[in-house]
């Protein structure tokens, strides 16, 4: 879907990036993280090229983004930011329908698009549509700011710590919120965040940047089982017992799981790589009393309720715990 | 405030003409402006580099004091509407420029990051994000700068370009508070009914403004033509006149009355109005008879075949008491008497006006070679002080007589020349914050006496008798002593290029009559 080769870019004598190179299929979230300067927010804005590389290429579905007319790649992607950087002087419903308008789309296409997308950020299209920015909370503009990157449905989201500028509590549920969105399921997504929890949260693919360098480019899990050199290893030593826990998967508790199902009622199939705690998430979520939730692993099928989830996750803490 | 409403009423005609080419004038420059620095503005938020110095050019440019800029301008642009517009388009740009620039700049680094980031093109982002945020701050720039050239339009009417400042300079040279409020007043008016509706249109939000913006595009132009307005019909002659003449009644009013010529008047100053007729800025001209640049132009001065000017000899005037106290005073100017005919004065004008020698100098030289000139007396008596008009040939008369008074008494002087007018010296004069200055007879006659009608008709062709009559009433009613004429008649003469004269056939004032 996109890949890069070794993208480096220098300023003046400072090389920011030094020849990263990624390769992410269509549905997979890549998170560049690193210290401060690392050059992941430099990686990310040469995706879109806001930022010109000095040297490297990146293609979008085998094409070399630097033929294309930039103003057209940045439209089939995504663009959020930390500070939002919504249009002051027009609505939420205005702001969202920006690119729309700009790929002329029909009037009443754009109003159910901007429609259906406040609805499923759980703002009131009657209370909000017509708001300016400035009288939104910080979650709430953030939401707008995501919804105005998905309008016209953009295959790629680009995100720059996209949740930074939100105290933890909105955070943490914007997140969430954000992960569940039935629009980003299929996004293949790039964002770059500081907080290695929620790369770790996130990322199908953790891409741990310093100086530049690409220290790991690895799934979640294993820059936490075998990291790559001693940089990995400190970065990930910290928190090692919350990234553990979250980078936990279906997959991991499956053989727990009981081949049939133990409620009557439709399944919420979800894949098996689906980290643990965000599929506690979504069956919690899910419509019904009791929620039943199933996944297909290595051609078996297993079934779960939440309380199994729930369950499966405190065995699973106790075992580090051990 | 009686006296003010009588002149609106009076005037009813010429202040709409003035306020309609007040406005035309404002909005033309302003217009200018606004297509220049807006764009310029733009332009530099793109080139960061060169914005400081250009930023820091417009700022010099306002620093002109705005009568110098125009005096630059005359050489280039001549006089009128050309060089008035253009000064008030510098004086406009630099508001205009630095609010662009600062409105532009000023927009959220980060509407612009995600504007470009989901993929408008520069040109949207220009369009769509930075100018309708900046707009109230370009708003306030093309306000700040409306305001300026409401003020500074003021000044064209010192160039012959209309305005209310036609008023604002009669009323100066006359003296007449009236006279100049009634052209403050209504520009001061001007300057805040568009300072307050600019200020309207800034505080409702950037659509809002950019619906009205599209009316406003269109009314800026309709102002900007107002100055045009008047001139649509203009009878008569096109004539430039000095303010003082337009207010004098021996001036304007005296000749329309005498002969019933009708003129489309241009308000100029008497150092650019022979430029002008010369230059075909105008047709005719109230001159000086004894001034250089009417024989250097090759001006017709037209007879004035029924007597609607007095004569004009000059002499000059001083408290009673001090040239009675002091005998040695009127001695030392009494050197002069009689001994600068029309011709003498005539060359010694031209000697500045065209030889470009200062006053002083010419002075200097005309003493010497009349074997006048004496060195300074040692210096440690008393201060007189010399006043003058703001025209050439009284510079030189207060350089005369500064040069003999410091060469044959022990006064030190003192000199105040370019007082604004007549009015402004007699009544310096007369307060005593000047000792003498140059006057005219026929000026003593008519600007400060105002004598009977009778009298008038019956000495106005005898210049002795018009002499003897100002002495003695100077005296009576004033306490002020005429001295002995110089020589030379400085009458008001009207005059038009020698050709087209030549071509209309046209002689005296009697012949303009009809002809348009």
């Amino acid at each position: 879907m996109i890949k890069t080769q070794g993208l480096t870019r220098h300023f003046g004598d400072f090389t920011a990036v030094k020849e990263v190179s990624f390769e992410l299929q269509e549905g997979q979230t890549l998170a560049l993280i690193g210290p401060s300067g690392c050059g992941k927010t430099t990686t990310l804005k040469m995706l879109n090229r806001l930022i010109t590389p000095s040297a490297g290429k990146v293609w979008v579905n085998g094409q070399d983004i630097s033929q294309q007319p930039v103003v057209q790649l940045r439209r089939q992607m995504g663009y959020v930011i930390q500070d939002m950087g919504l249009f002051p002087h027009y609505t939420v419903a205005e702001n969202i329908a920006v690119v729309p308008r700009l790929l002329g789309w029909e009037v009443s296409k754009i109003k159910a698009r901007t429609g259906a997308l406040l609805e499923q950020l759980g703002l009131d299209t009657g209370a909000f549509a017509q708001k300016y920015p400035h009288e939104l909370s910080g979650g709430q503009q953030q939401r707008v700011g995501i919804a105005r990157a998905l309008a016209a449905n953009p295959p790629i989201v680009l995100m720059d710590e996209p949740f930074g500028a939100l105290d933890p509590l909105t955070r943490q549920q914007i997140r969430r919120d954000f992960m569940e969105l039935e629009e980003l399921r299929s996004k293949t997504t790039i964002m770059v965040t500081h907080d290695i929890e929620e790369a770790f949260e996130m990322g199908s693919l953790v891409c741990l940047l310093n100086r530049g360098e690409v220290q790991q480019l690895a799934p979640p899990e294993a820059l936490l089982q075998s990291p790559a050199n001693d940089f990995v290893a400190d970065f990930v030593a910290e928190k090692a017992a919350q990234l553990e826990l979250r980078s936990a998967k279906l997959r991991d508790i499956f053989s727990e799981l009981p081949e049939v199902p133990p409620l009557p009622g439709n399944a919420l199939p979800l894949s098996p790589t689906l980290p643990l705690l965000r599929a506690i998430y979504r069956l919690a979520k899910a419509r019904g009393e009791h929620p039943l939730g199933a996944t297909t692993y290595q051609g078996q099928q297993r079934y779960f309720t939440l309380s199994m989830l729930i369950e499966a996750f405190k065995n699973n803490l106790q075992s580090w715990a051990n | 405030m009686g006296e003010l409403i009588t002149f609106f009423s009076d005037n009813q005609e010429k202040v709409m003409e003035q306020v309609l080419e007040h406005i035309g004038l404002t909005f033309i420059s302003l217009l200018l402006a606004a297509l220049i620095a807006i764009p310029a503005g733009i332009f530099i938020t793109r080139r960061p580099r060169l914005s400081g110095g250009v930023l820091a050019f417009t700022g010099i440019l306002q620093t002109i004091p705005s009568i110098a800029l125009l005096g630059f301008l005359i050489p280039i642009l001549g006089i009128g509407l050309k060089p008035a517009i253009f000064a008030l388009f510098l004086y406009a740009l630099l508001p205009i420029l630095r609010n662009t620039y600062t409105g532009i700049s000023e927009v959220d680094a980060a509407v612009k990051e995600a504007a470009l980031g989901i993929g408008l093109s520069k040109g949207q982002l220009l369009r769509q994000v930075e100018l309708p945020l900046a707009l109230p701050v370009i708003f306030a720039g093309l306000r700040t700068a409306t305001v300026i050239n409401v003020g500074v339009a003021t000044l064209a009417a010192y160039i012959g370009a209309g305005g209310l400042g036609e008023f604002i300079f009669g009323g100066i040279a006359l003296n007449n508070a009236t006279m100049i409020l009634a052209g403050a007043l209504p520009a001061a008016l001007l300057a805040i009914i568009f300072d307050q509706l600019l200020a309207l249109l800034q505080n409702t939000n950037a659509r809002k403004l950019s619906k009205t913006g599209k009316p406003l595009l269109l009314i800026i132009p309709l102002l900007s033509s107002a100055y045009f307005w008047p001139q649509a019909y203009a009878p008569g002659w096109s004539a430039g006149f000095p303010p003082e003449f337009m207010g004098r009644p021996d001036g304007y009013q005296k000749v329309v009355d005498t002969y019933g010529v009708d003129f489309t008047t241009t308000i100029l100053n008497n150092a650019l109005m022979y430029k002008a007729v010369y230059e075909g800025e105008v047709e005719v001209i109230s001159g000086y008879a004894t001034d250089g640049r009417v024989e250097a132009y090759n001006l017709r001065q037209l007879e004035d075949d029924r007597h609607a000017f007095p004569p004009y000899y000059c002499a000059p005037i001083v408290q009673k008491k001090l040239a009675e106290e002091n005998k040695i005073l009127k001695e030392a100017l009494d050197l002069l008497a009689g001994r600068i005919n029309d011709s003498v004065m005539t060359v010694l004008n031209y000697r500045v006006d065209f030889d470009k020698i200062s006053p002083e100098q010419v002075a200097r030289d005309f003493l010497k070679a009349e074997g006048l000139w004496k060195s300074d007396q040692n210096q440690g008596g008393e201060t007189l002080i010399i006043g003058s008009k703001i025209f050439t040939e009284q510079y030189i008369l207060v350089e005369l007589f500064s040069q003999l008074i410091n060469g044959y008494t022990d006064y030190d002087v003192d000199t105040r020349p370019g007082l604004g007018g007549t009015k402004i010296c007699f009544d310096a004069l007369r307060n005593g914050e000047i000792d003498l200055y140059p006057e005219y007879t026929g000026t003593g006659l008519q600007v400060l006496l105002d004598p009977p009608q009778d009298t008038l008709e019956r000495i106005i062709t005898q210049p002795d008798a018009v002499y003897r009559y100002v002495s003695r009433e100077f005296e009576a009613q004033y306490g002020l002593q005429w001295l002995s004429p110089l020589g030379f008649n400085n009458t008001y003469a009207l005059m038009m290029r020698e050709a087209q004269a030549e071509s209309l056939n046209v002689k005296t004032i009697s012949d303009l009559v009809g002809q348009r």
